[in-house]
């Protein structure tokens, strides 16, 4: 006699969870101030009307097109360099992340490791993990902070802020690939005599690569809108011109300079996509 | 000698798979593309060995260590640390407010597409469907393709100094992003059973209800608690733009040398998106 | 070739796979192991080419102690055995060619491996190869876009580039229609046969082993049940070893019927079998 399924105890645990998040956002509303009502009262519209009129016309003179333009290469130049930076040091980083290479799962059944080698290997992996999130959960413009500080204003600190930080974002998601792969293909590679090395070539990177490249690409959309911002700092790109334009409250510039930031971003959202579904 | 008989007519040895001319094309963009860029972007590792770059280096390394641990200054960051969260959750609360009904207006196949639909005229599925869905698609590619901080600055300059044009630059930024994602989740959705749902005659509330809504928000709950771990970071670095929060502490220490405040903080801003990212985990988990 | 004493294998669940095997396999035998499935017979090809370690029990594979073997050596004996799993075990996205020519690992060098990924270095030995399995003009397709049947072949043809002295096959034949079935294992036993290989084979198809193999091995619950030429396997004896696995038992009591789905194809080559 089949027996009849008992209450999802999952019933009690989600009105927890629900009410933990209601407190959560009450706090938050009163403590942040958000005053919405406010904001579209008639004098908070008032004020947004007068400011939005400042922006219109965009200011579309030579000069100022010229200096979007080059902020814009400027911008698009710092995310490329930055991402493909970031994929060099993601890419030998995530072989530290991955316990399946280093020293559990299939390829370590037939002769397992001795003890001290396992430990230093274990301790490898915990160094790789450590490594990649300081890079990662630092954020791209303290990093460029930094850099500004070490080697000066420019683009080149955009540049190494975007590699590092991403790289640690890129290389714990690559190490996440590396350790879903199927293990069976593995297994038999391994069971024609193959080294680890011939392993990881023929077997893991087939199946590890085209999800490297739809992450690296979804990565370069971030960094796009990352790689203007950093300017505010003395990165380069449009955020540098940006934060001039709004300090000398040069609206009308500082739409045309929007308008850039909008066509670029735009563009590199479009390219990503179409990379993705030719080579993924 | 052994052999299994072919099925296919001989085609012995046939051509290298190469046919397309994409990756030679690809390849030679590609290679331009990163040699411009590296002049553009002014990459020049030698500076690192120039002047006074590695003792700069060295100034940070020393000034950061040990970070700056009196109860002094932990308390005066406890207000900062506890805004950057409350910015995020009030960003991400707007941002799901705004994402939803653009999400859902920005579905191809509930608003203009496919079987929920086919009986209405060409010009009602028009006006109706077609127009409102174009614009919702036009206003969140806006929304998110403008960086958060560009829309803090200009709701500083509308609604003051604080965390509250921080919170509304999130909202709209990660609105925008939200309701493109759950488009695209809804539009992935299996369509038999909506099918079903609709030929046994249900509403389109009902088939939404019953149909879409079960297969997606797995998803949108997880990509929503994502968006999430995401603000914190983002509400830190709006801190920089005078938005409130850790950013703003992390700015003024940077200004003034003091690298084991800016330590200090950097590890708090670490402990907060590890709780974040923990707490999503869990509930994902649970979840699935 | 394979010496096993008292071999068990324990899995870190604890479910005991193997639980006392002992065997002895000479060079250029042909053996079938037959058995329920969860017998443990898929185990025991793992263990045969090295993949596994047996918890207890000493494995001896061409006069070596398996256990004793440096790392390099265990991957020179494991080049000299080649294996056929069931579910092909071949890397998807990649071409044919470069499935079929990854039988040459445990040759190559590192630098020539990863040279081969972008221009085939013997693309000639992976076309003969796959002429022989009869799919030679897949040679550049990618193999995720070939049916089970072609990818079993695929295998195979790898397991000819290797060419080792011992081939291993888990169930080759289990996923494909009888027809090819047949085909198949006649080509395993003339290769192993021409060039003196050792051939051992899982087999679900008791028929195919009682046809095709001078021995035949049955195994239940991790232990070898009989060891036997197939005209010395009784009826009885199969019931035992089958019993309370009904799928299989059915399959049996058709066989005895004499409802043989491999029909008339079912004869053995000369020299071999009854």
């Amino acid at each position: 006699m089949a027996r009849l399924p008992t209450a999802r105890p999952s019933r009690a645990w989600a009105l927890w969870v629900g009410a933990g998040f209601a407190a959560l956002l009450l706090w938050s509303w009163r403590g942040t101030g958000v005053d919405l009502a406010g904001l579209f009262g008639p004098e908070g519209l008032r004020q947004i009307a007068i400011y939005v009129g400042k922006l219109f016309p965009p200011d579309l003179s030579a000069a100022t097109l010229r200096a979007a333009g080059a902020g814009a290469a400027e911008t698009f130049a710092i995310s490329l360099i930055g991402s493909l930076l970031a994929v060099a040091i993601a890419l030998p980083m995530s072989l530290l992340a991955t316990r399946t290479l280093l020293y559990r799962g299939i390829l370590f059944e037939g002769r397992p490791l001795a003890p001290a080698a396992k430990t230093l290997r274990v301790g490898l992996y915990a160094c790789g993990k450590a490594l990649l999130n300081v890079l990662r959960t630092i954020p791209e413009i303290v990093w460029a902070l930094i850099f500004v500080f070490m080697v000066g204003l420019g683009p080149f600190p955009g540049v190494l802020a975007l590699g590092v930080h991403t790289g640690g974002v890129l290389g714990k998601l690559f190490g996440e690939v590396l350790e879903d792969v199927d293990p069976a293909p593995l297994e038999a590679l391994q069971a024609t005599g193959a080294s680890r090395f011939r392993i990881l070539l023929y077997g893991v990177l087939p199946q590890a690569l085209p999800q490297f490249v739809s992450y690296a690409l979804y990565r370069w959309e971030v960094n796009i809108r990352a790689a203007a911002m950093l300017g505010f700092v003395g990165a380069g790109g449009l955020g540098q011109r940006i934060y001039v334009a709004i300090s000398l409250f040069h609206e009308q510039e500082l739409m045309t300079l929007i308008l850039a930031i909008y066509a670029i971003v735009t563009l590199v959202d479009a390219l990503s996509a179409y990379l993705r579904s030719r080579l993924v | 000698m052994a052999r299994i008989p072919s099925a296919a007519p001989a085609d012995r040895f046939p051509a290298s798979g190469r046919r397309s001319r994409f990756p030679y094309l690809f390849t030679a963009v590609f290679a331009a593309s990163v040699l411009y860029s590296l002049r553009a972007a002014q990459v020049d590792p030698r500076r690192f060995f120039e002047g006074d770059a590695l003792a700069n280096v060295a100034r940070f390394v020393r000034g950061a260590l040990p970070p700056e641990l009196s109860r002094e200054f932990l308390g005066l960051m406890l207000r900062p640390a506890l805004e950057t969260v409350q910015i995020s959750v009030m960003g991400t609360a707007i941002a799901v407010l705004l994402g939803i009904p653009l999400g859902l207006l920005a579905t191809s196949s509930l608003m203009w597409r496919g079987v929920l639909h086919e009986r209405w005229s060409r010009a009602g599925r028009f006006l109706l469907g077609f127009v409102p869905y174009a614009l919702a698609r036009a206003v969140l590619s806006v929304f998110r393709s403008i960086p958060e901080y560009v829309w803090a600055f200009m709701f500083v300059r509308a609604v003051g100094l604080g965390p509250f044009p921080g919170v509304l630059a999130i909202g709209v930024a990660y609105g925008g992003m939200l309701g493109k994602v759950y488009s695209e989740i809804l539009e992935n959705v299996n369509p038999r059973p909506l099918e079903t749902l609709h030929a046994a005659g249900a509403s389109r509330l009902g088939v939404v209800l019953y149909g879409l809504v079960p297969q997606a928000l797995p998803t949108v709950v997880a990509y929503t608690l994502y968006r999430w771990e995401c603000a914190i970071r983002a509400s830190a670095i709006l801190g920089f733009v005078g938005a409130g929060g850790l950013g703003q502490q992390i700015e003024l220490s940077m200004r003034m040398f003091q690298f084991n405040e800016v330590l200090t903080l950097l590890a708090v801003l670490f402990v907060l998106v590890a709780a974040v990212d923990f707490a999503s985990a869990r509930i994902r988990a649970r979840l699935a | 070739m394979y010496e096993l004493s008292g071999i068990r294998k324990v899995f870190a669940d604890g479910s005991v796979a193997l639980d006392g095997i002992s065997l002895t396999v000479g060079g250029g035998e042909h053996v079938a192991f037959i058995g329920p499935s969860g017998a443990g017979k898929t185990t025991l090809v793992r263990l045969l080419n090295l993949t596994l370690r047996p918890t207890a029990g000493t494995l001896v594979f061409e006069g070596q102690d398996v256990s004793a073997l440096s790392d390099a050596a265990l991957r020179r004996a494991r080049t000299r055995i080649g294996t056929i799993y069931q579910q092909q075990n071949l890397v998807g996205r990649l071409r044919v060619v470069h499935n079929v020519l990854a039988g040459n690992l445990g040759r190559w060098s590192a630098l020539e491996a990863a040279a081969s990924l972008v221009r085939p270095r013997s693309a000639g030995q992976a076309a003969s190869a796959l002429e022989q399995v009869g799919i030679p003009e897949k040679l550049y397709a990618r193999t995720d876009e070939l049916s089970g049947g072609q990818q079993q072949r695929v295998a195979i043809a790898r397991v000819l580039v290797q060419d080792p002295d011992v081939i291993l096959a888990d169930e080759p034949v289990s996923s494909v229609d009888p027809s090819l079935a047949v085909t198949i294992v006649s080509l395993l036993r003339e290769l192993s046969h021409e060039r003196r290989k050792t051939l051992l084979v899982n087999l679900h198809s008791v028929e195919l082993a009682l046809h095709y193999f001078p021995r035949v091995v049955g195994i239940r619950d991790g232990r070898v049940r009989f060891d036997l030429a197939p005209e010395k396997v009784s009826g009885e004896r199969l019931a035992e070893l089958y019993a309370g696995h009904r799928d299989e038992e059915q399959a049996l009591e058709r066989f005895q019927d004499g409802k043989n789905p491999f029909g008339g194809a079912c004869r053995p080559l000369p020299g071999f079998g009854a």
